[in-house]
């Protein structure tokens, strides 16, 4: 292919005008107006494009979305309005080299944690064995101690994870956080492809990019290998906390994928611990529940008394195997922000082999040592508490004030446990369409792992962007959106 | 969903059609008309004549046929997986629309071409449904909740007319109450309907007769209640359960009473016919949510 002509005026009308490189990793320039090999289709049509059309294809791409219905409500005005989740229009690349690497690290992860989590909740091996004190375990608020001793199908305790990768400055990817409960944003991931299909056709021909439209049905065979028994032609049913959900669009947006019955709680019931559904047509065995209810609501007896979302009896149904859960249940304590740090080590006991992808260096502030170390930075640290999720509970020291600074020192000293420090990290950003211009933002990736009789990665995932210029953060509820991921053949 | 949007197609059509009419009208009957019309469309009244029925009018009916979209698009989130992604799209995106003209302005200002597009969109929806959904159990409750609403709609409407017209035999008194008769009709879609099989000669017996009777024409009492009943039919057959059966008489003897009464007879106390339909609709309706719905678990067990 013979190289783009790059002339001169064309280039000042250019949507790139202002585009300046920094020192975070660039995934779609090498250099200024040089961009990377895979990205060069994409570079040349952004030249050749007129500014036009780019609006009209983000307006068409608004539309579908908001006619899907995938859309959050915006309360406070009189009656809540209606806007779709932040999306950009241009994809972000991943090579087929970087995609082998984080597949296999992913594997290995996923790999480890089931070990791990088997473990934790029958012999206890690592704990005696001194890799995880026994009290950074008992302490986690995840960890479900009814669990002890209960079998599992398959031993698999997580079958669907979604772990945030970053990628550092010098072109890493390193694991950020594992998801392990109830991950969600994959239908995200599916919808976005399919409207980009829509508008980029000629993006996509002859690109070579890998599809990822097998998700639901990897995930009905992952569910299928959960079935207690081996049961043949199991019943399987997703369970919604229900339609006032943030992700509701999600778990409607599966089970009809995947052709299983969309149930919430009030709809299941328990008998002589087996669980059925109500149906029109009478009640009906259920096998196997993936269930995007959290631990704490799904069974009022076994957990929270004032949960309403649950099923009565369903955890004494799990304890007889009458019935598999995806996720287990008290798969969190792995997901916990302190345990993070211990993942390199479990890898390395249940596995014997070294991470293939790293973890970011992580602080443990139950150390004195390593406590004193970061709260004499705390401006140079970013801080997490440990149980949370969606970017809750975050301190950004460099974006912090001394107040806030001040604040978090003493909910520190206050409670250790809770919190975990990390370094600022830069992540990698990638060019966004904002306003007519193209703009760095910093993104992150989401793959989403399934592990039933094998470990399947739908080659993708969702790139999350920080929307707001020079945000680190990406999370959907501190307003982030979303890109969609191509992975290269 | 399907009973939301029936409900609002047919107020649409009702009010458009009265819009129409008004254009050409005297001024007399005018108050009587919007009476008759808030009255058919369930207004809990009390209406006085005098007051300004036409604004009251449009409000109400705005109102309702906002809100029942609204609940339509609300019933198919809750049951999105169960819906194809077109009919999900095709309610969603009306959803949208109607907001939108509702803030602009678009929905008073032009009233008529508002009043069409619902309308237009509805039957839009009823396409979408019966070429992209599976014909089992689900498409046959949406079935019955579009024409448990049209039989009961249809009926309420007669109900009304031949109370304020209750001189059913002989031809219309005037040209004014002609108009009335096509007004009727249209609020039906049933005027070409009625002209092919009885002519342009328009007599309050055989409007009555061909609304409520005929059994070709898909507005008519006749028609839905032979739809509502082969769902039924369908329904019990799928599910296989004797508690099904209860319901299933309950449309068989309004079906039977359709055909077997003889026409006079339901001529000289026509209202009160239409009433009772109504009554027989709303029976049918509560026995399906209890024997689909909320039945006890216990009950289940046993089955």
């Amino acid at each position: 292919m013979a190289a783009p002509a790059f002339d001169e005026h064309h280039f000042a009308s250019d949507p790139l005008l202002n585009y300046r490189l920094d020192g975070a990793f660039d995934e779609m320039f090498a250099a200024e107006a040089r961009p990377r090999k895979h990205y060069r289709g994409l570079y040349e049509l952004l030249l050749r494009l007129p500014v036009e059309e780019m609006r009209r294809k983000k307006q068409a791409a608004d539309l579908s979305f908001l006619h899907q219905g995938i859309t959050f409500t915006v309360y406070g005005r009189e009656e809540g309005t209606e806007r779709i989740f932040p999306h950009d229009l241009l994809p972000r690349i991943v090579t087929s080299a970087e995609w082998e690497a984080i597949e296999r690290g992913l594997t290995q992860r996923i790999t480890a944690l089931n070990l791990f989590l088997k473990d934790i909740y029958n012999e206890g091996r690592c704990l005696s064995d001194g890799i995880v004190p026994r009290e950074m375990i008992f302490s986690c608020k995840h960890f479900r101690r009814q669990m002890r001793g209960v079998g599992v199908a398959k031993n698999t305790y997580v079958s669907v994870m979604g772990t945030d990768l970053i990628r550092l400055p010098d072109g890493r990817f390193v694991v950020l956080e594992d998801n392990l409960r109830v991950p969600s944003g994959v239908s995200y991931m599916l919808t976005s492809r399919q409207v980009m299909k829509r508008i980029f056709p000629e993006l996509f021909r002859n690109a070579g990019v890998r599809s990822i439209d097998h998700y639901p049905e990897a995930l009905l065979t992952t569910l299928r290998a959960l079935a207690p028994g081996g049961r043949e032609d199991p019943n399987i049913v997703l369970l919604t906390p229900g339609v006032y959900n943030s992700a509701y669009f999600e778990h409607t947006y599966l089970a009809r994928h995947m052709g299983i019955e969309l149930v919430e709680g009030r709809d299941l019931v328990v008998h002589d611990n087996i669980v059925y559904m109500r149906t029109t047509g009478g009640l009906r065995r259920v096998d196997v529940i993936y269930r995007r209810v959290d631990d704490d609501f799904i069974d009022p007896l076994a957990f929270r008394a004032d949960s309403t979302l649950g099923v009565p009896g369903l955890f004494n149904a799990y304890r007889a195997g009458n019935i598999s859960l995806a996720n287990a249940l008290g798969t969190g304590v792995a997901d916990d922000k302190a345990l993070y740090a211990y993942v390199p080590r479990l890898i390395k006991y249940f596995l014997g082999e070294d991470p293939i992808l790293d973890n970011v260096e992580t602080y443990i502030l139950t150390d004195p040592v390593e406590r004193k170390h970061v709260l004499d930075r705390l401006h140079e640290y970013v801080v997490k508490a440990v149980g949370e999720s969606g970017g809750y509970g975050m301190l950004i020291g460099p974006h912090s004030t001394a107040e806030q600074r001040e604040e978090f020192r003493k909910r520190i000293e206050a409670d250790p446990r809770n919190y975990i420090a990390q370094p600022t990290l830069l992540l990698s950003r990638a060019p966004c369409y904002i306003d007519g211009r193209l703009e760095p933002r910093h993104v992150d990736l989401r793959p989403y792992i399934l592990c039933g009789d094998q470990v399947t990665i739908v080659p993708g995932g969702l790139t999350r962007v920080a929307m707001r210029s020079g945000s680190l953060v990406v999370n959907s509820s501190q307003g982030g959106g979303s890109k969609d991921t191509w992975v290269m053949y | 969903m399907s009973r939301y949007l029936e409900r609002a197609e047919h107020i649409a059509r009702v009010m458009g059609v009265q819009l129409n009419l008004m254009l050409e009208q005297d001024p007399q009957s005018s108050d009587r008309r919007w009476m008759r019309l808030l009255a058919s469309l369930g207004h809990p009244g009390p209406l006085t004549p005098g007051a300004d029925l036409f604004t009251l009018a449009q409000q109400y009916t705005s109102r309702q046929i906002t809100g029942g979209i609204t609940a339509a698009r609300e019933n198919a989130r809750h049951v999105r997986e169960q819906i194809s992604s077109e009919m999900w799209e095709q309610v969603n995106r009306l959803f949208h629309e109607v907001k939108r003209m509702e803030s602009s302005g678009f929905a008073t200002t032009q009233p008529i071409d508002f009043l069409g597009f619902i309308v237009e969109n509805a039957i839009q929806f009823q396409g979408v449904t019966d070429s992209t959904m599976n014909h089992g159990e689900g498409w046959q409750f949406i079935q019955l909740g579009r024409f448990i609403e049209r039989s009961s709609a249809t009926a309420r409407l007669l109900d009304l007319f031949f109370r304020e017209f209750s001189r059913p035999q002989g031809q219309p008194a005037d040209s004014g109450e002609h108009m009335e008769w096509v007004g009727l009709l249209r609020s039906c879609t049933a005027f070409e309907a009625y002209c092919k099989v009885y002519t342009a000669d328009l007599r309050p017996d055989r409007v009555a007769e061909f609304l409520l009777l005929n059994n070709e024409f898909p507005h008519s009492v006749r028609f839905a209640c032979d739809q509502v009943q082969q769902s039924l039919e369908a329904i019990h057959q799928l599910a296989s359960t004797k508690r099904t059966a209860s319901v299933a008489k309950l449309a068989g003897r309004m079906r039977a009473g359709l055909i077997f009464t003889p026409l006079e007879e339901i001529v000289a106390g026509l209202a009160d016919f239409c009433a009772e339909i109504q009554k027989q609709c709303a029976r049918i309706h509560t026995g399906l949510y209890e024997v689909f719905i909320t039945y006890p678990i216990e009950a289940a067990l046993q089955a």
